[in-house]
């Protein structure tokens, strides 16, 4: 799980363009939206993606994501219980 | 009918020209065919939040413009018009080589989001929260003389007073490397000073960002004149000649009139020769400049020109850098623009000292 989740703060970065955050700058329970990371619905959708290209987890539905993407720590034991690759 | 002033100036390219200070007095030279811009820190600029789905070129279109706000004392504008080429090629080819390597699968939305031509035109308005008039013009080398035509007839005719216009460009891996497949860019590794005596084919490419504020009301800081602005999609070598003479006198503009003309030679052997046409005839005793060995060619290097006219004009300098032949010459009043790429889409613009 902690492979995972460091593994998941390194392709939010990257992914999401977070320039000036670190790996260390992200706890794995601050909130990735609204105030937290202050990522948005565009942000959503490109982690969408990323579960379905990285963990074969498809999210048909939207509103599903406010809850999956609340932080790394919600996010880790979503895919390691859901994830098809 | 109002006169058109370019009254703000800002630069983005491959010389320190985002000061809006010194005027080529250092130049800096490239050993490179594809030389990239001197970057500013965009952090000074642009909010990082925002910043961080923006790629180089809307990044550089938007500070560019921030500069020329502010060089002109303005807080927002009328009208922003903006000139592209190839517009945000870089998410382009993000996007594209998503589709290819995903098989249309997995595709994300910021790099489709940000490949449209109006993204930097959008994101500027965004920053200015401007809700005027906004148009991109697509149109290869004449994309920013179209923003210029279009700027020049709106403020004449008073229905604009304060205009952003732009030209901006960005190099993209991928264009870049089909560019030198086709041997647009010279095979040969040249000093980029040493340019117009290379004798071969291709040229070295830049990319860059160079936005103006103009204006039908002059001020203080008031760079230059628009005088006129033409463009031809088709033009003959034979052509060009006759074409600038007729362009002067529709403008009642003698040849001796000119205190410098800058041309938009780049190194090209192939198509060198239409600014050759007028260099060594008509314009034989002219003061000739040239440019872009220090921009590098781009759709829109031309507005890189207007950058370089608008600042001889107002501080009366003429940087050895950029002379091609030696005229002496007391006082700059008028000066010509012409440029064309690989014989096609070519530009007259006059501007003069105000």
């Amino acid at each position: 799980m902690e492979v995972l989740k460091q593994e998941l703060k390194e392709n939010i970065i990257e992914q999401l363009n977070l320039e000036d955050i670190t790996v260390e700058d992200i706890a794995d329970n601050d909130v990735l939206f609204g105030d937290g990371l202050g990522l948005d619905s565009i942000d959503a959708l490109e982690l969408i993606v990323m579960l379905d290209k990285n963990y074969g987890i498809k999210l048909t539905d939207p509103k599903e994501g406010r809850a999956i993407f609340g932080s790394i720590e919600v996010m880790a034991k979503y895919i390691t219980e859901h994830r098809t690759k | 009918m109002s006169k058109v002033y370019i009254n703000g100036i800002g630069s983005i390219s491959s010389q320190k020209t985002f000061g809006n200070n010194d005027f080529l007095e250092k130049i800096l030279v490239y050993t490179n065919n594809v030389i990239p811009v001197v970057n500013p820190d965009y952090k000074e600029y642009i909010d990082p939040v925002a910043a961080r789905r923006m790629a180089k070129g809307i990044k550089m279109g938007v500070v560019a413009s921030r500069i020329a706000l502010r060089d002109a004392g303005l807080e927002n504008v009328d009208a922003i018009i903006t000139g592209t080429g190839m517009g945000c090629v870089r998410d382009s080819e993000k996007f594209v080589s998503a589709i290819i390597d995903n098989d249309e699968k997995y595709l994300t939305p910021t790099s489709f989001i940000q490949s449209t031509h109006n993204t930097v035109g959008g994101q500027i308005a965004l920053g200015l929260q401007c809700k005027g008039y906004n148009f991109t013009y697509v149109h290869a080398s004449i994309s920013f003389e179209s923003t210029l035509l279009d700027a020049k007839l709106q403020l004449e005719n008073d229905e604009a007073n304060t205009i952003l216009i732009g030209g901006v460009d960005e190099q993209g891996e991928h264009t870049i490397a089909i560019h030198k497949l086709i041997n647009h860019i010279k095979l040969e590794k040249i000093e980029t000073t040493k340019l117009l005596g290379s004798n071969t084919a291709g040229t070295i490419f830049g990319e860059g960002a160079n936005f103006f504020v103009v204006s039908n009301k002059k001020q203080d800081s008031t760079y230059a004149e628009v005088l006129a602005v033409e463009t031809y999609n088709t033009l003959l070598e034979t052509e060009v000649l006759n074409t600038v003479i007729l362009f002067l006198k529709d403008n009642n503009i003698s040849v001796e009139n000119i205190d410098a003309i800058v041309l938009g030679n780049n190194g090209d052997i192939q198509y060198d020769m239409f600014y050759n046409k007028l260099s060594s005839g008509l314009f034989k005793d002219t003061q000739q400049v040239y440019y872009k060995h220090l921009c590098g060619e781009f759709n829109t290097a031309s507005s890189f020109g207007i950058w370089l006219a608008s600042k001889i004009l107002k501080t009366q300098k003429l940087p050895e850098a950029i002379k091609i032949n030696k005229k002496s010459k007391e006082n700059y009043r008028t000066i010509l623009l012409y440029n064309q790429y690989r014989g096609e889409n070519h530009s007259l613009t006059l501007l003069r000292k105000c």
